[in-house]
C-alpha cells in the first residue's frame, strides 16, 4: 500500500471514529472554545447530519448527471444540433448566479428546508458535467468514429458502443468536480434551514464558537478530499480499461 | 471543433420552417403570458394578489405588450436571420421592463406608500423566454469582442436610464432600495472592494507562484495539492475559521488593527476570497507556461536571450490568455462568493440577501441578488472579450 493510500485510510478511520464518538475529541476541540462553551456540537447527532449531507449531495449529483449527460447527448445528435449554441451559452451564464441567491429565490416556491438546497445543488451540478460530456463527445478521434460508421453501425450503436465509452473518463471527471463543489455548496443550504453540516458551522458563527466552525469545516473538507481521490482512482481504472483518449 | 455527421448550422434553409428552439421559447412565453404578470400586495408582508397582463396595465398598453409579444414570438418561431432575432428579442425585453414600471405606477393607489407591486411568475417566464432568444442569437452571430462589449454597454446604459428616470420607483424592489439607499451604495462599495481586491491580491501572489512552480518541478505537486485542499473547505467555514487568527493578529501585532485587520468584518472575508482565488490563478499560470510551444523557447534561446528575457519577452506573453482565463474564473466566482461575507459581518450585497431570507421578503433578496448577478455577468462578458482579443495571433495547442 502506498503512503498516500495509508494517509487516506487513516483519515477515513479518524473521521469515522469522530462521527461515531465525537466526545472522544472534546479535549482537542476545547482548545478552540472560550468561556466554557461546548466543544462538540450539541444540537444534533453529527453522524446523522453528515449522512443527511451526503444524501442531499448524492441525490442532487445523481439527478444532475442523468440530466446533464442526456442533454449533452441530445445537443450532439443531428436533431438537437440547433440547441448546441444556446446550451453552451446558458451553461456559461448559469455560473454567474451566486448559490445564495438561487437558494433564497427558491424559498418562496419550495419553502424552507431541503428542497431549495436540492434544486440549487442540482443546477450547479449540471454545469461541469454538461461541459465535460460535451467536450468528451465532440473531441472523439475521427478515425474511431469513421471506423464505426464504416462498419455500418447505426447512430444508436455508435453512441452506446463507441462514443459514450470513449467519453466516459471525461464525463467522470465532470461528475467528480461537480460532487466536490456540491459538498461545499451544500453547507450554504443551512442558511435556508437544510439539515447539512453547514448547520454546525453556522451555529459556530452565531455563537462565536470556533470549535463548531472547525468541526463542520473539517468534516466537509476531509469528505471532499476522500471522495475526490476515490472518484479519481475509479476514473484511472476505467481509463486503463478503455485505453487512453488521445488529447 | 467539429461534430461528425451534423450539417453546419448556417446551412438552414427555408425561412418558413419552424425553428426548434423557437418552439421551446414559444411554449415558455405562452405559459408566461398566461400566468400573472405582476403581484399586488396591500403591504410588505401579506401574500400577493396575482394580476394578469390585461389587469396589470391600462387597456392600450396591455394591447401594445400583447402585440410586441406576438411579433417577438413570430421572430422566434420562424427561421429569420439571427440579427433580426437579436433585435426583436432586445425590443421585447426592453418593453417588458418599461411596462413593468408602468404597471407598478398604474396599480399603486395614490398616496399609498404600503402597497407593493412585484414582478409575477408570468413576467419572469417571459423574461426567460426572450433572454433565451437573445442568447441564442448572440451565440449564432459570433460577434467580435468589441461589439459584444458595445452591446453590454448599451444594455447597462438602458438600465441606468430606466432606473434613473424614476419610472421604476413603484416596483417593490426599488421601494426596498428607497428606504436603504445609503446602505445599498456602501455595501456595493464593500462588495466591489472584496471581489476585485481579492482577485488583485491573488494575481500579485499567484502569478509569481505559478512561475515558481513552472521553474522548479519539485514544488509543483506540493503547492497545487495544498491549494486544492483549500478549495475543499466550504466557504462559510473558511470565513469562520479566519476570525480567530485575524482577531489574534489585530490584538497582538502592533499596527495590524490600524491597517483595518480585525476578527470580524471585511478582513477575514478578503483573506478567504484570496485563498480561494489562488488555485485557478496558479494552475492557469502553470498550464499557460507549459503550453508555450518549445519552438518559440528554442528560438528565444538561439537569439541569446537570458532566462529573464525569455520569461518576460516570450513565455509570459504567450501564456497570457490562459492566465487571463484563470483571472476571469476567479473574478466571476468571487463576485458571487462575496455574498457569503455578510454571514460574518463582512458586508457586501449578501447583507440584503440574508436580511431578506430572515424576513422572508423576496424583494429585499432581489435587491442583493440582482446587482450581484449583473456584476458577475458583466465581468464575464468583458473578460471573455479580453481573453479572445489577447489570444488572437497565438497558436491554440
Amino acid at each position: 500500500m502506498s503512503w498516500g493510500n495509508l494517509v487516506r485510510l487513516l483519515a477515513l478511520g479518524v473521521l469515522g471514529v469522530f462521527l461515531a464518538y465525537p466526545e472522544a475529541f472534546a479535549g482537542f476541540f476545547s482548545l478552540f472554545t472560550k468561556n466554557n462553551q461546548p466543544a462538540i456540537y450539541n444540537q444534533g447527532n453529527l453522524l446523522d447530519i453528515t449522512l443527511n449531507h451526503l444524501l442531499i449531495v448524492g441525490a442532487a449529483t445523481l439527478a444532475a448527471t442523468l440530466i446533464a449527460v442526456g442533454l449533452a447527448i441530445i445537443v450532439t445528435r443531428p436533431f438537437g444540433a440547433e440547441f448546441l449554441p444556446v446550451s453552451r451559452s446558458l451553461a456559461n451564464a448559469g455560473q454567474t448566479f451566486p448559490p445564495v441567491a438561487v437558494l433564497a429565490l427558491a424559498v418562496p416556491v419550495l419553502g424552507f428546508g431541503t428542497a431549495p438546497t436540492l434544486v440549487a445543488l442540482f443546477l450547479y451540478g449540471l454545469l461541469p458535467i454538461f461541459e465535460n460530456t460535451l467536450t468528451g463527445l465532440t473531441n472523439l478521434p475521427p478515425a474511431v468514429t469513421d471506423a464505426a460508421r464504416g462498419m455500418g453501425m447505426t447512430g444508436w450503436q455508435r453512441l452506446v458502443k463507441v462514443e459514450l465509452p470513449l467519453a466516459l473518463p471525461v464525463i467522470l471527471a465532470g461528475v467528480r468536480l461537480s460532487t466536490v463543489i456540491s459538498l461545499a455548496t451544500a453547507t450554504i443550504g443551512s442558511t435556508v434551514a437544510a439539515r447539512t453540516l453547514g448547520e454546525v458551522i453556522i451555529a459556530g458563527l452565531l455563537s462565536g464558537n470556533t470549535a463548531f466552525v472547525l468541526q463542520g469545516g473539517l468534516v466537509v473538507g476531509v469528505l471532499a478530499v476522500l471522495i475526490y481521490d476515490g472518484l479519481a482512482a475509479l476514473e484511472r481504472r476505467l481509463t486503463g480499461r478503455m485505453g487512453r483518449l488521445p488529447s | 471543433m467539429s461534430i461528425a455527421g451534423i450539417s453546419p448550422l448556417t446551412a438552414r434553409t427555408g425561412w418558413f420552417k419552424l425553428d426548434k428552439l423557437g418552439v421551446l421559447i414559444s411554449l415558455v412565453a405562452l405559459a408566461g403570458a398566461w400566468l400573472p404578470f405582476v403581484l399586488f400586495r396591500a403591504n410588505r408582508i401579506v401574500p400577493g394578489d396575482p394580476r394578469p397582463v390585461t389587469e396589470a396595465l391600462p387597456g392600450p398598453w396591455a394591447a401594445l405588450l400583447i402585440t410586441v409579444l406576438l411579433v417577438g414570438l413570430l421572430a422566434a418561431l420562424f427561421r429569420v436571420a439571427p440579427g433580426v432575432k437579436l433585435i426583436m428579442g432586445l425590443v421585447v425585453l426592453g418593453s417588458l421592463f418599461v411596462l413593468l414600471g408602468l404597471s407598478a405606477n398604474f396599480l399603486t393607489p395614490d398616496s399609498d406608500s404600503f402597497a407593493r407591486i412585484s414582478p409575477g411568475a408570468g413576467f419572469w417566464l417571459l423574461l426567460l423566454a426572450f433572454a433565451l432568444l437573445v442568447t441564442d442569437a448572440l451565440a449564432r452571430l459570433r460577434l467580435r469582442p468589441w461589439v459584444r462589449i458595445a452591446i453590454l454597454l448599451g444594455v447597462v446604459g438602458a438600465m441606468v436610464l430606466l432606473l434613473g428616470s424614476g419610472s421604476f420607483n413603484q416596483v417593490s424592489t426599488l421601494k426596498e432600495y428607497a428606504t436603504r439607499a445609503p446602505a445599498f451604495w456602501s455595501e456595493a462599495r464593500t462588495h466591489l472592494a472584496l471581489a476585485f481586491g481579492s482577485v488583485a491580491l491573488a494575481s500579485v501572489v499567484g502569478i509569481p507562484l505559478g512561475i515558481w512552480c513552472f521553474r522548479i518541478k519539485r514544488v509543483r505537486a506540493a503547492v497545487l495539492n495544498l491549494l486544492n485542499m483549500v478549495q475543499t473547505i466550504p466557504s462559510i467555514a473558511l470565513f469562520g475559521l479566519l476570525i480567530a487568527p485575524l482577531a489574534w493578529m489585530a490584538a497582538n501585532i502592533p499596527g495590524a488593527s490600524a491597517l483595518g485587520i480585525s476578527g470580524i468584518g471585511t478582513a477575514p472575508a478578503l483573506v478567504a476570497l484570496f485563498a480561494y482565488s489562488l488555485l485557478p490563478i496558479v494552475s492557469n499560470t502553470l498550464v499557460g507556461l507549459l503550453g508555450v510551444p518549445p519552438a518559440a523557447v528554442d528560438a528565444a534561446m538561439g537569439m541569446g536571450m537570458t532566462g529573464r528575457q525569455r520569461l518576460l519577452g516570450v513565455e509570459l506573453p504567450l501564456a497570457f490568455p490562459v492566465i487571463l482565463t484563470g483571472i476571469r474564473i476567479v473574478l466571476v466566482q468571487n463576485i458571487g462568493l462575496a455574498t457569503i461575507a455578510a454571514l460574518i459581518g463582512g458586508g457586501g450585497f449578501g447583507v440584503f440577501v440574508f436580511q431578506g431570507i430572515g424576513q422572508t421578503a423576496m424583494d429585499l433578496v432581489l435587491l442583493g441578488a440582482v446587482p450581484t448577478v449583473v456584476l458577475a455577468f458583466a465581468a464575464a462578458v468583458v473578460l471573455d472579450a479580453l481573453v479572445e482579443t489577447t489570444s488572437r495571433g497565438t497558436r491554440k495547442p
